[in-house]
């Protein structure tokens, strides 16, 4: 099969900006990170993008030119950053084109998301009685995952800390100041166990990649990326996923794992082979259970970790380098393709501060969420 | 619960009166026999679409919880002025046959809520609109020790 490569990364700052739409900073991403390839908008052959709430991607057309390349909309929830970098990869496999441009982007209200349950197929005294909010799966979701596991609160706190103490490493991160582990363990219950400081925000941005196949890479950068592998998977039957007015009895591994272990066998390698990690942090808990599930330690094995400061940026297992979703917010179009980023930067050795020691070689970035999917890359340094 | 006053039963039809009082009522693949939560039509275990309507019970133990500290916006529609909410508690319940029903729970102190502990259904009230009190099934504590006051 033939290998792809990433040449050129953009970024519009995550967070907040106002007056500014989601749409025109996801263009900006992809001006970006066509300056960093050093091609033109008019040399891509195909595109694939998404937003969940900042409208349609090929709309971006509009801001970039219309050149007429086929551009296809990703609605993928929070896999949307991730379908999009797949799907990109596929059809430059396939010969389609020479240069594909995979962007996501969006700008999402202050505060905690509110669907509609008939948008998930649901009634309306889900929503309508309180039961219908991303917080409380979270934590019903951790709060027995600590149970079962015998993990404490502190792990959470823990997660938290090195999120912002990296996010204040990250001359790009949204929230830029290290917490202390009293202000995180004693700020204000959200959904018990989870606090204000163990959870992401909703928040704006844009991330785009410019690719190419590998064999014609060094005619762009001599610093190409290797797209080792890109999965997307969905959830199977008893999966514990968002918005589920009931649990089935038993419970199936989630989409992660599946899409974990899809990813490992396309590379060739294991988790052990991995020396730079981005997992979803939508919260401090979901952290918690990424690890285990990509196959970087045991079910329980996490707190020691954390304490040990394994998932430090000089540790064996550097987690969210950037501070992840915690430090970044959440602009659930973007998201995914933010972590491709901060890996491809460490891989580049261009990260700074938080720059990984020991020029790292491979690089593995996981998304997960809404409404049950899961995508992983994997990705080897030039 | 006040009975002078209009009611609104957001989910009345997912319960029944039987026998043994209160009861869930869901469905169960007649192929594979998985039980749903509200009743589907369709089975995502085995891909069957035979389906038939069941009792879930009324007994259960706590799985897991959370307590719901913020006041939701829409589609929630407690309708109380901000100042006036109070957290919930929100949790999944294991029933016999194994299904984990999420619902709202009557106690919301979280230093008596505990994982494993037996909790059985009830109707509650979480609100009001213009004209009517609102209602909804919960979940309460079976032992009277644990409840708050």
């Amino acid at each position: 099969m033939e290998d792809i490569a990433i040449i050129g990364v953009g970024m519009h700052r995550f967070g907040r900006t106002d007056g500014v739409s989601g749409q025109v900073q996801g263009a900006h991403a992809v001006r970006e990170a066509l300056k960093d390839a050093g091609v033109s908008w008019d040399q891509v052959g195909v595109a694939y993008g998404g937003s969940q709430d900042a409208g349609n991607a090929d709309a971006l057309s509009n801001h970039l030119g219309l050149t007429g390349l086929p551009f296809v909309n990703v609605a993928n929830g929070c896999a949307t950053g991730g379908s999009a970098l797949a799907s990109v990869v596929a059809a430059l496999r396939s010969g389609m084109s020479d240069i594909g441009v995979a962007v996501g982007f969006d700008k999402h209200p202050r505060g905690a998301f509110n669907p509609r349950p008939a948008d998930w197929g649901l009634e309306d005294w889900y929503g309508e009685t309180g039961l219908m909010l991303t917080t409380q799966f979270f934590a019903l979701k951790t709060q027995r995952y600590l149970h079962e596991h015998g993990i404490s609160e502190d792990a959470l706190v823990r997660v938290a800390q090195r999120a912002f103490q990296n996010g204040a490493l990250t001359p790009h991160a949204w929230r830029q100041r290290a917490l202390s582990y009293e202000e995180i363990a004693e700020s204000m219950p959200v959904n018990l166990p989870l606090r204000k400081y163990m959870f992401c925000n909703p928040a704006e941005g844009g991330a785009a990649l410019v690719l190419c196949r590998a064999s014609e890479a060094h005619r762009y950068t001599d610093r190409p990326v290797l797209v080792r592998a890109a999965v997307m998977r969905t959830r199977h039957h008893g999966s514990f996923e968002v918005f589920s007015p009931s649990l089935a009895a038993e419970a199936a591994p989630a989409p992660t794992v599946t899409a974990s272990r899809a990813a490992y066998e396309e590379a060739g390698v294991g988790p052990e082979d991995i020396n730079v990690i981005q997992l979803q942090d939508t919260d401090s808990g979901s952290e918690i259970i990424h690890l285990a599930e990509n196959g970087f330690c045991e079910h329980g094995e996490q707190e020691y970790l954390l304490r040990q400061g394994e998932t430090n940026i000089d540790g064996r297992l550097p987690v969210n380098t950037d501070g992840g979703c915690l430090a970044n917010g959440e602009p659930v179009g973007a998201s995914g393709l933010r972590q491709v980023i901060e890996v491809c930067l460490q891989l580049r050795q261009q990260a700074g501060a938080r720059q990984v020691p020991g020029a790292p070689r491979l690089g593995y970035t996981h998304v997960y969420g809404a409404p049950g999917v899961s995508a992983v890359t994997i990705l080897e340094a030039p | 619960m006040n009975d002078n006053v209009s009611v609104h039963h957001a989910t009345r039809h997912l319960l029944n009166t039987s026998e043994q009082g209160l009861v869930l009522l869901g469905s169960r693949c007649v192929t594979c026999h998985e039980y749903y939560f509200p009743a589907t039509d369709s089975c995502t275990r085995c891909c069957g679409s035979q389906m038939a309507v069941c009792e879930l019970g009324s007994q259960g133990t706590l799985w897991s919880w959370t307590v719901q500290a913020f006041q939701p916006k829409s589609p929630y529609n407690g309708g109380e002025a901000p100042e006036d909410f109070e957290a919930y508690g929100v949790g999944y319940i294991e029933m016999p046959s194994g299904i984990r029903i999420e619902s709202r729970l009557t106690i919301s102190d979280p230093t008596k809520l505990t994982i494993g502990m037996p909790m059985h259904l009830v109707e509650a009230d979480y609100g009001k609109s213009a004209d009517a009190v609102l209602r909804t099934f919960a979940f309460t504590p079976s032992n009277p020790t644990e409840e708050s006051v």
